[in-house]
């Protein structure tokens, strides 16, 4: 058992037990704290595929903002701060089943097709080709990209505080 | 040549990578179906983006030299994060409107 | 100089106007004095630069420079854009700056207060940047385009006041009538390319050199040169589409001064002097025909009118039919030097009579009257001890367009009634020399009349005028200024004959480039016709002139006779002339009514006939559509309502799907994927 071995099972095995645990949990708070585990997890497992820019992507985009999104949104839809944190599941079984399905197939298609498997070398930096590469062949998805954050900050400011408090029509 | 199972797992490769992220898709599904609450959707559905990710880098990894893995999955997160925010603006608006954040308790579409 | 120095200073010349009106239009507001310095300085730019070109280009050498570069390549045929200059050019170029620059000048007076100050100084710009591309250009396609655009600051300027109703229609009427003009220059321009595919000048002018002229026929030719002459008719304001101009005295008098002296109406002339070289000997008696009876007509109409400004309206065309007329019979550089000379004293009377109509308007708003007409020569007069400057520079003017020796006017003037002297002389056109003296002394009549009508004799409303004042200095300046320029020294160190002045040698006439038979009188048996008519013209000329002034300052100032009761006398004529011939008029009847009529003819076909076809064949549909109705009524509806009360069964059954829970729709759809899944990979 190689380091990298271990390091993968470890890093697989904080991704899904924390997701595990996110699915499950009663409480949204510890949910979101699960969360985190599981980015931090997957951040890792990043790190061993490679691509040590993108995992630090992953940290700062995902712990450091969209988890942070979240808790903020957690905050403000819910009255109080004691009460009312606790959630329900609906379906909980038949989720299950189709869950398990799901991930059957998955593995099944994963495990049973002849992947090529190419031996490569850790390379010492990924970010000077990717920043050549977003500059040439993906120039314009990068500025699209720009564009379309703009644009979801703008739709997200309007429709944040342009709250309309007429009474709802029916119930 | 025939490797043992326990060879096959003591040798991370693509494969592995491949049904860590189909559990955690399948983990983000269940969120998605199960939890009432709108945000806990939403956090299912950031698992099953992640899980996307980690097979374009294990692609990237294993089966190509190039880059064009990382863009994608680095464009992928950015996405996910607009996706985010304006999810929960919507989200926020919803609450003010209905006072609720339990998606099955908004059914405004039922025939 | 080499080439691309004279290419790249009439560029910054052309450019320069440009500029301004961007500058003006965009920041005029913000700027201190709302810009008026920033017009004015960057035409003063341009004049100098034009001065410099001048003297360059006389001095050195003599020969046509072009500059062109490929604007659009349409499969191997390239529309060039070129700049060309030889002599005539930059002696326009100077003209048109100079003109623009002191109408600039005086603007500053004159519109003092005017709401759109700065607007108005941004359309000043435009009209100069058109008039100098028009100037520069050197192919037929960049005149047209820089035509229109003279057609467009034209509209803008002369509808600058658009509040009043009269300004616009004369904006829409000087437009539309132009138009008239434009759509023959156009089919001409098309003529021209549709044979030699090229526009430029010196093009058309090599392949005609060398045999070719459109469609191997000579009534083709003469028709794309008289085509081309519309558009200098319309433009020009030549009979009959000289009814614009007058009425484009609704826009602020120093625009009529740029309109009538240097940039519109000069455009036209310049054309014809640009094609000149294409224009066959029947194209060239139509011109000078066309020119004659305007410069008649004009002049005609001039002695009756009382409004000071279409008084220098009308003379404006009666000049410009000289010049056409000049043009028509040969006498090229006569012609152009009458342009030239008529630019400086016609913008010189225009801005006198602004200058007039300025203080007349600020004495009368001071006494709060505002129904006297501040432009009626009837209520002026006595203005000599008022507004000394502009009577002795007003003087001048007149001195130089009645042809008073001395005088630049008197130059040019006296040229081109030796050309049509020589003319006639040669092919025996007797009409063209005798309504030329004639325009001569009409000319001298009115001129003087106005004068002594505005400035001699007592004034008509005393009382109301008691402080009427001189104009500022900024207004008298420039009237000085084209004072001086109409005096001959400018134009020829000798005051009686023009021909040995540096004008002469400098403009010459062009070469034809037509087919031997086609062309006119050559140039050389011309000027020998002319050297033998000079005296003889000279004396007319002299003689006419002294006659009109003799009889103007006899009528009018001397009171010999009684006005009216001679214009009782000659009733119809009188009438006719107050009326302007009843050009309107006619105009109207013929055109405005008949297309009134024709209208409405075609509205009764619409509403008897062609409504008749509709109404009945609404009614056959109408009873066909009752036996459908109860068809449908009975049969397909029962189909109808039978298939949705089925619809509206199953329907309901559905319904029940719709939980209206998107987790449960999201579920169905991973199941429907699983299922596919499966399917696909053929477990």
């Amino acid at each position: 058992m190689s380091l990298t071995t271990i390091l993968f099972y470890l890093f697989a095995l904080l991704t899904l037990g924390s997701a595990t645990f996110m699915v499950f949990s009663r409480n949204i708070v510890h949910a979101a704290f699960a969360m985190m585990f599981t980015l931090l997890g997957v951040a890792g497992l990043y790190v061993l595929l490679y691509a040590d820019f993108i995992a630090a992507t992953q940290i700062l985009v995902y712990v450091g903002g969209i988890l942070i999104l979240i808790l903020f949104g957690i905050m403000l839809t819910t009255q109080g701060f004691t009460s009312g944190f606790k959630t329900l599941t609906v379906n909980l079984v038949p989720g299950i089943g189709l869950a398990l399905l799901a991930s059957a197939g998955l593995i099944y298609v994963f495990v049973s097709s002849p992947w090529t498997s190419v031996s490569m070398e850790a390379p010492k930096t990924t970010i000077t080709e990717m920043g050549m590469l977003l500059m040439h062949e993906y120039m314009l998805p990068f500025q699209v990209t720009g564009l379309l954050l703009l644009v979801a900050i703008i739709g997200a400011l309007l429709m944040a505080t342009k709250i309309s408090h007429k009474p709802k029509k029916d119930s | 040549m025939e490797t043992t199972f326990w060879e096959w797992l003591a040798n991370p490769e693509v494969t592995h990578y491949l049904i860590v992220s189909a559990l955690l898709f399948s983990l983000g599904l269940l969120a998605v179906i199960t939890r009432r609450n709108v945000i806990m959707i939403l956090m299912g559905i950031e698992l099953m983006l992640n899980a996307a990710n980690i097979n374009f880098l294990a692609f990237t990894r294993f089966a190509t030299h190039s880059m064009d893995g990382n863009l994608v999955t680095l464009f992928i997160i950015i996405l996910a994060a607009a996706e985010a925010a304006v999810a929960l603006a919507i989200v926020l608006n919803l609450y003010n409107r209905y006072k609720t954040v339990n998606v099955d308790e908004i059914n405004f579409l039922k025939g | 100089m080499d080439i691309l120095n004279y290419s790249s200073l009439s560029l910054i010349i052309l450019l320069l106007p440009l500029l301004a009106f961007v500058l003006l239009i965009f920041f005029g507001k913000k700027l201190p004095r709302q810009g008026d310095w920033l017009g004015t300085s960057i035409m003063g730019l341009a004049l100098i630069s034009s001065l410099y070109l001048l003297f360059n280009k006389i001095g050195s050498n003599s020969e046509t420079l072009i500059f062109t570069y490929d604007w659009v390549v349409l499969g191997s045929l390239p529309i060039q854009l070129g700049i060309m200059i030889d002599n005539l050019t930059v002696i326009m170029l100077v003209v048109v700056t100079l003109v623009s620059l002191l109408v600039h000048l005086f603007s500053i007076g004159y519109m003092k207060d005017d709401p759109r100050y700065s607007r108005y100084f941004a359309y000043l710009g435009l009209f100069s940047f058109s008039m100098l591309g028009i100037v520069l250009t050197s192919n037929l396609l960049m005149m047209y385009m820089f035509w229109e655009l003279v057609g467009i600051s034209s509209y803008l300027l002369i509808g600058f006041w658009y509040e009043k109703k009269s300004a616009s229609n004369a904006a829409n009427k000087a437009f539309i009538v132009n138009r008239i003009g434009d759509a023959g220059m156009f089919i001409g321009i098309m003529i021209l390319f549709i044979h030699y595919a090229t526009f430029s000048f010196q093009g058309i002018f090599e392949a005609m050199q060398a045999g070719s002229i459109p469609f191997e026929s000579q009534a083709w030719l003469t028709a794309a040169g008289i085509l081309i002459f519309c558009g200098a008719v319309g433009k020009s304001a030549q009979f009959p589409l000289h009814v614009w101009l007058p009425d484009a005295m609704e826009g602020p008098t120093p625009v009529s001064a740029l309109i009538h002296a240097a940039t519109m109406v000069a455009a036209g002339v310049y054309l014809v002097a640009r094609v000149f070289p294409m224009l066959t000997a029947d194209a060239l008696i139509v011109i000078a025909y066309i020119g004659a009876i305007t410069a008649l007509i004009a002049a005609s109409i001039a002695i009756t009118q009382f409004d000071i400004k279409k008084v220098l309206a009308y003379s404006t065309i009666s000049q410009l039919g000289f010049m056409i007329m000049a043009l028509g019979v040969g006498a090229y550089t006569a012609g152009i030097m009458h342009l030239v000379t008529h630019a400086a004293f016609k913008a010189g009377l225009f801005l006198g009579a602004g200058s007039v109509i300025y203080a007349m308007h600020t004495a009368l708003h001071k006494v709060h009257d505002h129904k006297t007409d501040a432009q009626d020569i009837r209520n002026m007069g006595g203005l000599k001890q008022k507004m000394p400057l502009t009577y002795w520079t007003f003087l001048i003017f007149t001195l130089a367009i009645s042809g008073v020796p001395l005088t630049s006017g008197f130059l040019s003037k006296d040229e081109i009634l030796a050309g049509t002297l020589a003319f006639s002389s040669l092919n025996g056109h007797y009409l063209l020399p005798l309504i030329a003296l004639t325009v001569a002394g009409l000319t001298a009549f009115y001129m003087f009349r106005l004068l002594i009508l505005t400035f001699h004799g007592e004034h008509a409303l005393k009382e109301r005028m008691a402080d009427i004042k001189e104009s500022p200095l900024v207004m008298t300046l420039p009237l000085m200024v084209l004072a001086a320029l109409s005096l001959f020294v400018f134009y020829s160190f000798n005051p009686i004959a023009a021909y040995s002045g540096w004008f002469f040698q400098a403009v010459e006439r062009p070469l034809h480039v037509i087919p031997e038979f086609l062309q006119p009188v050559h140039s050389f048996l011309f000027a020998e016709a002319v050297d033998r008519v000079h005296g003889k013209a000279l004396f007319l000329s002299i003689l006419i002139a002294s006659a009109g002034i003799a009889l103007a300052y006899f009528l009018y100032l001397l009171k010999g006779a009684d006005v009216d009761q001679i214009a009782k006398k000659v009733g119809i004529l009188y009438k006719g002339s107050y009326h302007k011939w009843y050009f309107d008029e006619m105009y109207e009847a013929a055109f405005v009514k008949t297309t009134m009529a024709v209208t409405r003819i075609l509205k009764w076909f619409d509403e008897n006939i062609v409504d008749g076809i509709v109404n009945g064949l609404a009614t056959i549909t109408r009873y066909i559509s009752r036996v459908h109705r109860w068809t449908d009524e009975h049969i397909v509806d029962g189909l109808v309502n039978g298939s949705a009360s089925l619809a509206g069964i199953l329907g309901k059954g559905f319904t029940r799907l719709q939980t209206g829970r998107i987790q449960a729709y999201i579920a169905l759809v991973v199941f429907g994927f699983v299922i596919l899944f499966i399917v696909f990979i053929g477990i």
